[in-house]
């Protein structure tokens, strides 16, 4: 018989909390009005210019040869069947032709207008919200102890990967800090990925670049686009898998722990006798 | 110890997700009325004040926009919005190549002027090679040649409390019916949800002027009450920066009616709609308020920024 024994661990700051829901809030809207203004020109390109017949990504609608409406994505020469969601989505009942579909836009219905200010205001409530935390992070080291993989750690990056397939999360100690692979993925969202919006998203301001030549640093503007449009997919996907990850390894001691700041760390007694205790 | 909460159950789980996604939706829901109320658009609004506030901080008038080698200009240069004004008296100016044209220059200016094409390229020129970036996304780069609206403003000279410069332009975007209000009532009626419009009555700004499907024929001009005509404006620190002109030529040659003939405003820190086209008359004034319905501009009128530098 083994016999589980919990302790409670405070792991979050208030701080930290806040600026983690706050951001929750920020990307959605951030995510669904920026969807918005894309549907404006639904086309991304390289460069400095737009190439109006050479878009690396469109998504767009046509005629099958029956002459029913489909919608597609066409990426660098591929391109895709996406009717009902990409193209050519149900607005109201109705087949429309638009590129993201209403219920992924804010506003739901084509208004870049509103969808610009929406964009902005929550621009401006992330950088706030990124600057903040990452001074305290900074200041108080816990971006240091957190999110900086220690030097076992990265010796059992093997070992993380085959844990995470298998989803076998660590227990006992070493469930005190993150994972290796953990640390890693929040390194590169928090330091890489954030930042790249932020500075690509400046990089399309025309007022911006009359003071700093961001759009160089993408190799022009409507590659700056681009790019935002990338970190945008690459941010999704890191929100996909976090999710999923939140719900799989314990929803309710992550959600609590996120909440409250309180983690319960669980330790496995085995046995007495069986010599080993984690 | 503290209380816990007991492991979750699957259908706890499940209960978890539903619950998230009601949350996400109603307040959703709850986003888009809250833009809709005049305290939402107040608050949208504080985003704008705070990208002019930070960009006006930061830029000075020796901030230029990039100017690009003539080896980057774009093959084409996209005609957006009015492509080719309605207007019977446009046309007219159009057919005999902008002769009769006269840019009137009035307001609060000391000595209101009439300037000719002929007069505007006498005065000094400026050319620029610079990226149009348009409020959907796209951008094109152009040539522009013209005259820097200072030595405009200047002739004209500015009474002291000029503020603002506004630009009344040729082409009619749409007309003020006169049952306007109670087609409004209508429509409310029909869809309370404010979100059944057809897909070609949506709001699109673009490169600067109309969204082409909606403009209206040339034969429908008299029947149909006051048009409203493209205007735009920008404050004196606009005005007065070295690459603000009027200009009456792209890439090399005389500005096609597609792009603006025969004099468009260029503000190259700004977007594509600032870029205002088939200027006819530039109106110094002292405020906003009675120009159109205040906000400006026309898109402006129509929820779009009125600093349209991001």
């Amino acid at each position: 018989m083994e016999t589980v024994r919990r302790r409670w661990m405070f792991r979050h700051p208030l701080l930290i909390r806040l600026a983690h829901w706050i951001n929750v809030v920020c990307l959605a809207i951030l995510l669904m009005s920026g969807l918005q203004i894309f549907n404006a020109h639904p086309a991304l390109y390289w460069g400095s210019a737009s190439t109006f017949d050479r878009p690396f990504v469109a998504i767009t609608n046509d005629q099958r040869d029956d002459g029913t409406p489909r919608g597609i994505l066409y990426v660098a020469g591929q391109t895709f069947d996406t009717t009902g969601v990409l193209g050519l989505s149900n607005l109201n009942g109705q087949q429309a032709g638009r590129a993201f579909p209403s219920w992924a836009t804010l506003p739901a219905h084509q208004d870049l207008a509103t969808g610009r200010r929406w964009h902005f205001l929550f621009a401006w409530a992330f950088v706030i919200n990124g600057l903040i935390y990452l001074l305290y992070g900074i200041g108080t080291g816990q971006l240091r102890r957190r999110l900086i993989p220690d030097g076992d750690q990265m010796r059992g990056f093997g070992s993380s990967i085959r844990e995470h397939l298998t989803l076998h999360f660590p227990e006992g100690d070493e469930a005190k800090r993150y994972n290796v692979l953990q640390k890693l993925s929040y390194l590169i969202v928090v330091a890489v990925l954030l930042p790249l919006m932020v500075l690509t998203g400046l990089a399309m301001s025309p007022g911006v670049n009359a003071v700093v030549p961001l759009p160089d640093l993408f190799g022009g503007r409507q590659s700056a686009r681009t790019v935002h449009f990338i970190v945008t997919n690459l941010l999704v996907l890191f929100v996909i898998v976090h999710v999923l990850l939140v719900l799989l390894s314990g929803v309710a001691n992550n959600m609590r722990s996120m909440i409250t700041g309180w983690f319960v760390i669980e330790r496995r007694k085995l046995p007495a006798g069986s010599g080993e205790s984690r | 110890m503290r209380p816990r909460l007991s492991l979750p159950k699957p259908h706890r789980r499940g209960f978890l997700t539903a619950a998230a996604g009601l949350l996400g939706v109603s307040a959703l829901g709850g986003c888009e009325r809250f833009a809709a109320s005049p305290t939402g658009r107040r608050a949208l609004k504080a985003g704008e004040d705070a990208n002019m506030f930070v960009q006006r901080l930061l830029l000075t008038p020796a901030s230029l926009a990039k100017e690009f080698p003539d080896s980057q200009i774009s093959p084409w240069f996209k005609p957006n919005g009015t492509i080719d004004p309605p207007d019977r008296a446009y046309k007219a100016l159009a057919a005999r190549s902008f002769e009769g044209f006269k840019l009137r220059v009035d307001g609060l200016v000391e000595r209101p002027q009439d300037l000719s094409l002929a007069d505007l390229r006498a005065l000094p020129a400026r050319t620029q090679t610079t990226r149009h970036d348009c409020v959907e996304g796209w951008s094109a780069i152009g040539k522009w040649t013209g005259v820097p609206l200072a030595e405009v403003l200047q002739r004209a000279g500015l009474k002291p409390n000029a503020r603002y410069i506004v630009f009344h332009c040729a082409d009619t975007m749409e007309y003020a019916a006169a049952d306007e209000n109670e087609e409004a009532e209508t429509d409310k009626t029909a869809n309370p949800d404010m979100e059944a419009r057809p897909e070609g009555a949506e709001n699109q700004a673009s490169d600067s002027q109309a969204a082409g499907s909606e403009a209206p024929g040339a034969e429908a001009e008299e029947a149909q009450g006051t048009p409203i005509r493209y205007y735009e404006s920008i404050d004196l620190t606009d005005a007065y920066h070295p690459q603000t002109i009027l200009a009456y030529d792209l890439n090399g040659k005389a500005l096609p009616v597609s792009n603006g003939a025969p004099l468009r405003l260029r503000v190259e820190r700004q977007l594509g709609y600032k870029q205002a086209k088939y200027v006819m008359r530039v109106e110094v004034t002292e405020a906003l308020k009675g120009i159109g319905e205040g906000g400006g501009g026309y898109w402006e009128d129509r929820g779009y920024e009125w600093y349209a530098g991001i």
